[in-house]
């Protein structure tokens, strides 16, 4: 016990006093967190719009105007033909191209049906969706509107009946991005710093050559890890603590589950991703290399935790892999804790695959750190 | 009266491979000897030192330091040695003090031996005026004295030095060698590689490694006797020029 509290007191020590480090430690979370926060978002605004307006009747004036008026259009400029338009879209000065055809006005006051070509740029699949549902919405109402005037001016009597549905959203209600996202953010920066610090600690004391000396004294292994890996637990609870008081603070994220709950879940998910991180120092030999593997798993790891994309959607086999994925568990867990005001009997399930997860990565980077060779 | 042997080698070997790094070596030191292990740039030297302080495990052959086995006593060894690596091991991030109280601290000292040993080390080192200054500032001959007194703090039976004088100036060489003859006179063990021939000469005994081998073992004397040259240079010369040809 004792050998334990001389390495943290070293430990913390050196991680206090270098002055290149503090900054990458507390910083930049702070900064990812307020960035990508306000950056990483679904919804898709500032679309840039173009037509071409073949009519140039009041009707196509009135139904550019509608797009003028909403905020998501950036109505850039019309194009005199639909050459000009395709070219303005591959050099991507353009995302959206409406294309009215001759006789607009006339088609939807005679024959009340009238066609429009909208081209969307869907390089990026996600943002196109939903640019087509905005525009359908703008083009609905206001096709609406030219029905509903012509219904008037034809002095028919029977009213359009419309059933409109009323969502009902829970737990967001506002539907605010940032609810969603900050959370997930948080669990990145959690993660990132402490995978990042624990993968390099070891490496780096192999690469100064102090990691020697260390194996050449009686200390235990399991004396050592302890105390490496302490620091960097503490250091994982104070991100959490600066990342929750920030999402308060800044962004007004509701925390409606019970605050000790989470700390509870992060003290045995943090054990992971230090096990991981010493897993990772002990199978390379310079720092470098220990980056780049750490890199791999956190890619992997981001992408597949349903931080940025449901896991719902992924595929079969790719939902088992994420079973492995214990950014996953935390994502869910922060979520479902601070939105949703889950209990202790909601997210058992996830607790005990971290915690079985936990006993597993330090088991298999304790067997594998070796003092003899 | 003949004194223990505290270290025993026999026939020992570490392979990496087809290659032998360390060739079936067979010797004993005595209690309190200062024993010189000589060899040019990776005749085996460090591989050896390696195994016999419980952190590389040898191929084959049996070896005993401080009365335990290398195989299987490997924790009980390395609470009765001290070990200075080439390469120099203490925290640059941290003060002359700290490091000697973490050093201390994970040998198992208790607080109160920590800070005796603090004082007389750094009094003996004449450390005062910079105990609380970073290691990293301090200069190489510095770092190394600290560095073995380091190695000597939980006074262990035997001390391991790797090449401890590579890089300082001849006086300090000199300083260090006075540290060494001290330690010995306390009943210390000293296990030294060195290819610095004049040192070899301060050896009561040394070995000289050619390519995985001990090609000669005895005293400077000795071995200057048999070899009809007139110093270790000579010797050591003669040694490695017959394995060239």
């Amino acid at each position: 016990m004792k050998t334990i509290g001389y390495i943290i007191q070293k430990e913390f020590k050196q991680i206090f006093r270098n002055k290149g480090m503090l900054p990458i430690i507390f910083i930049l979370p702070i900064l990812q967190l307020v960035i990508l926060s306000n950056a990483a978002t679904y919804e898709v605004k500032n679309i840039k719009f173009a037509y071409i307006d073949y009519d140039h009747s009041s009707t196509s004036r009135a139904l550019i105007e509608k797009f003028n008026a909403s905020t998501y259009f950036n109505v850039l400029t019309d194009f005199p033909s639909q050459e000009k338009a395709s070219s303005a879209m591959l050099s991507g000065e353009v995302d959206v191209v409406l294309e009215i055809p001759n006789h607009f006005e006339r088609n939807l006051i005679k024959e009340k049906t009238t066609d429009l070509s909208i081209t969307i740029n869907a390089i990026d699949g996600a943002a196109a969706g939903v640019e087509s549902v905005y525009v359908n919405q703008i083009v609905q109402s206001f096709n609406k509107d030219v029905k509903m005037t012509i219904l008037e001016t034809s002095k028919k009597t029977v009213q359009p009946v419309t059933i409109e549905g009323i969502p009902s959203f829970w737990y967001n209600i506002t539907l605010d991005y940032k609810t969603f996202m900050v959370p997930g953010i948080l669990v990145l920066l959690v993660t990132m710093i402490t995978l990042f610090l624990s993968g390099m600690n070891i490496v780096r004391e192999k690469e100064i050559g102090t990691l020697e000396q260390i194996n050449v004294t009686p200390i235990r292994k399991s004396q050592f890890i302890i105390g490496k890996l302490f620091p960097f637990w503490v250091i994982g609870m104070g991100l959490l603590t600066i990342g929750l008081i920030l999402a308060k603070i800044i962004f007004n994220i509701p925390m409606v589950g019970s605050l000790i709950l989470l700390y509870v879940f992060t003290s045995i998910y943090i054990l992971v991703i230090l096990g991981m991180g010493l897993l990772i120092s002990n199978f390379t030999d310079t720092q470098q290399q220990a980056m780049f593997i750490a890199w791999f798993f956190m890619v992997i790891f981001i992408l597949m935790s349903g931080l940025f994309t449901p896991i719902e959607s992924m595929p079969k086999w790719a939902q088992i892999v994420t079973e492995f994925n214990p950014i996953k568990y935390f994502v869910e867990i922060v979520r479902m804790v601070l939105l949703k005001g889950s209990g202790f009997m909601d997210i058992l399930p996830q607790l005990w695959k971290t915690l079985l997860y936990a006993i597993i990565m330090n088991g298999l980077a304790v067997w594998s750190y070796k003092k003899v060779n | 009266m003949k004194k223990e042997n505290v270290i025993v080698a026999e026939e020992l070997t570490k392979a990496f491979g087809d290659f032998k790094a360390v060739n079936a070596i067979s010797f004993e030191v005595k209690k309190g000897e200062i024993f010189g292990f000589l060899g040019a740039n990776g005749a085996g030297k460090t591989t050896a030192m390696k195994m016999l302080i419980g952190i590389s495990k040898p191929s084959s052959g049996k070896a005993k330091v401080a009365g335990f086995d290398v195989y299987t006593q490997t924790e009980s060894i390395k609470k009765n040695i001290g070990y200075m690596s080439q390469k120099f091991a203490l925290y640059d991030d941290l003060t002359v003090k700290e490091n000697i109280t973490f050093f201390g601290g994970i040998y198992g000292l208790s607080r109160a031996k920590i800070k005796e040993k603090r004082e007389q080390l750094i009094s003996e080192l004449g450390l005062e005026g910079i105990s609380n200054k970073l290691v990293g500032s301090l200069p190489l001959g510095w770092k190394q004295k600290l560095s073995f007194s380091v190695s000597l703090i939980h006074e262990p039976k035997i001390v391991f030095l790797d090449e401890p004088t590579g890089g300082v100036d001849p006086i300090t060489r000199r300083q260090f060698w006075e540290m060494i003859y001290k330690a010995a006179d306390q009943g210390t063990t000293i296990f030294v590689t060195t290819h610095y021939m004049d040192e070899a000469e301060y050896c009561d005994r040394v070995s000289i490694m050619v390519e995985g081998k001990i090609e000669a073992l005895d005293t400077p004397k000795k071995l200057k006797e048999q070899f009809k040259v007139a110093s270790m240079n000579d010797v050591f010369l003669k040694l490695a020029r017959n394995i060239e040809l």
